[in-house]
C-alpha cells in the first residue's frame, strides 16, 4: 500500500525554512508520499537535498522529488499579474510539490503535461498518472 | 552594501567589482553526466594533463576538485583564464546497494555511499562561490528531472551565468532538442567530452558566459 499525505500551504506558511524542510522530511521518513500545495523556495529545495543527504542511512535512502508549476511563458500578462498578486497576498500556493521516500518511489517522471509516479512496492512497478494543473 | 552596489552597477553595465583575479567556472549536474570527462578534456587540451578519475559507476567524483589558472584562447586570440571546479554529481537519493549491484563489496559500497552524500552537500555549498557554471547533462537521458530543474533554478536565483552542455552526442540515443526545449532560456551546446566532438564551439561559448 502507498500512503499519500496532503500538506496544505497554510501548514508550512509560517515556518522557517529549516522547519519546513524538516516537517516534510519527517513525513517522508515515515514512508508516506507528500503532496504539498505550492512549492518550496529555490534555496529551500537545495536545503531539502542537503538535509536529505545528511540523513541518509541504510534505512533511509533518500527522496524522489518533483515540482509541478504553471509555465509562466505560456501565461498572458493578466495571468502573470494575477499570479503575482496571489503570491503577495497568499504566499506561493501555485503548483504542487511531490516528495516520496526512495524506498517507496522508484521514479517520478515529469514531462511538460503529465507526471508519472513509479513505485517500488512489490516486485512490479505500479504507475499513477495525473494531468498537470493549469492555472 | 558592496553587494547592493555590485548588483545595481551590473544592471547599468558597469561593475568595478567584477575584476576578479580568480574566475571560478563550475561543472555541475547529476551523476554520470560527464562532468569529470569534460574537466579532463579541458585540462588535456589546455594543460596537457588530466584532472579527475572517471568511471561508468555513478558518484566516482565524491570531492570537489579544483584546477587553477587554466587559460584558453578563442579563434580571435582572446584569452580567458579561470579556475575549473569539478563537482560531485547532485542527487536526491544514494543507495549503497546500487554499488553492490555494480560489483562492489559491501564495505566499499557503504563507504562510497557515505562519501557520495558528503560530496552532494559540498557541491551545493560551493554554488555560492561560482562565477559561471556549465551544467553538464547526459543528452541520452530525460532532462526533466527535478535535480536538473533545482540546480538551474538555484543558479538563476543567484544570478550566476549558465551554459548547458548536452554531453554524449556521440551516442545514438542523444537528443539535444529535448534539452533545448526543457531549458529554452539558456544556451545549449551539444558535445562529446569523451571524443572531443564540438569542443571548439564549447570553448567559444565559454567566452560568452564569462
Amino acid at each position: 500500500m502507498v500512503t499519500f499525505q496532503f500538506v496544505p500551504y497554510q501548514d508550512i506558511e509560517r515556518l522557517s525554512s529549516v522547519k519546513r524542510v524538516n516537517k516534510l522530511l519527517k513525513i517522508v521518513k515515515d514512508e508516506r508520499i507528500v503532496i504539498m500545495e505550492g512549492r518550496l523556495r529555490k534555496e529551500e529545495e537545495t536545503d531539502l537535498i542537503e538535509i536529505t543527504m545528511e540523513e541518509i542511512s541504510p534505512q533511509f535512502k533518500g527522496i524522489e522529488l518533483s515540482v509541478v508549476y504553471p509555465d509562466k511563458d505560456k501565461q498572458d500578462a493578466m495571468q502573470k499579474l494575477k499570479g503575482a498578486f496571489a503570491n503577495v497576498l497568499l504566499g506561493n500556493r501555485q503548483g504542487m510539490t511531490i516528495i516520496g521516500p526512495a524506498t517507496v518511489v522508484k521514479k517520478i517522471q515529469q514531462n511538460p503535461n503529465k507526471i508519472e509516479l513509479f513505485t517500488n512496492e512489490s516486485k512490479t512497478s505500479k504507475r499513477y498518472r495525473g494531468k498537470k494543473r493549469k492555472k | 552594501m558592496k553587494e547592493f552596489f555590485t548588483k545595481l552597477l551590473s544592471k547599468l553595465k558597469f561593475n568595478p567589482f567584477s575584476r576578479k583575479s580568480h574566475i571560478k567556472l563550475g561543472l555541475y549536474g547529476p551523476p554520470n553526466g560527464g562532468k569529470s570527462t569534460l574537466a579532463n578534456r579541458i585540462c588535456q587540451d589546455w594543460l596537457g594533463e588530466e584532472m579527475s578519475s572517471v568511471s561508468h559507476i555513478a558518484h566516482e567524483t565524491r570531492e570537489v576538485n579544483i584546477k587553477d589558472k587554466i587559460s584558453i584562447k578563442n579563434s580571435k586570440g582572446k584569452e580567458l583564464t579561470f579556475s575549473l571546479v569539478d563537482t560531485p554529481g547532485i542527487a536526491t537519493k544514494i543507495d549503497y546497494e546500487d554499488f553492490i549491484k555494480r560489483g562492489m563489496k559491501k564495505t566499499i559500497a557503504k563507504k562510497r555511499a557515505k562519501e557520495a552524500t558528503k560530496g552532494v552537500i559540498d557541491s551545493i555549498k560551493w554554488l555560492d562561490d561560482m562565477d559561471s557554471v556549465v551544467v553538464v547533462l547526459d543528452s541520452t537521458k530525460d532532462p526533466y528531472s527535478q535535480v536538473n530543474i533545482t540546480i538551474i533554478g538555484n543558479l538563476q536565483a543567484r544570478d550566476i551565468p549558465v551554459l548547458i552542455c548536452a554531453n554524449k552526442v556521440d551516442l545514438k540515443k542523444s537528443n539535444i532538442d529535448v534539452i533545448k526545449n526543457a531549458f529554452p532560456q539558456y544556451g545549449v551546446i551539444g558535445i562529446s567530452a569523451k571524443y572531443g566532438k564540438n569542443v571548439e564551439d564549447f570553448y567559444e561559448q565559454l567566452f560568452k558566459i564569462k
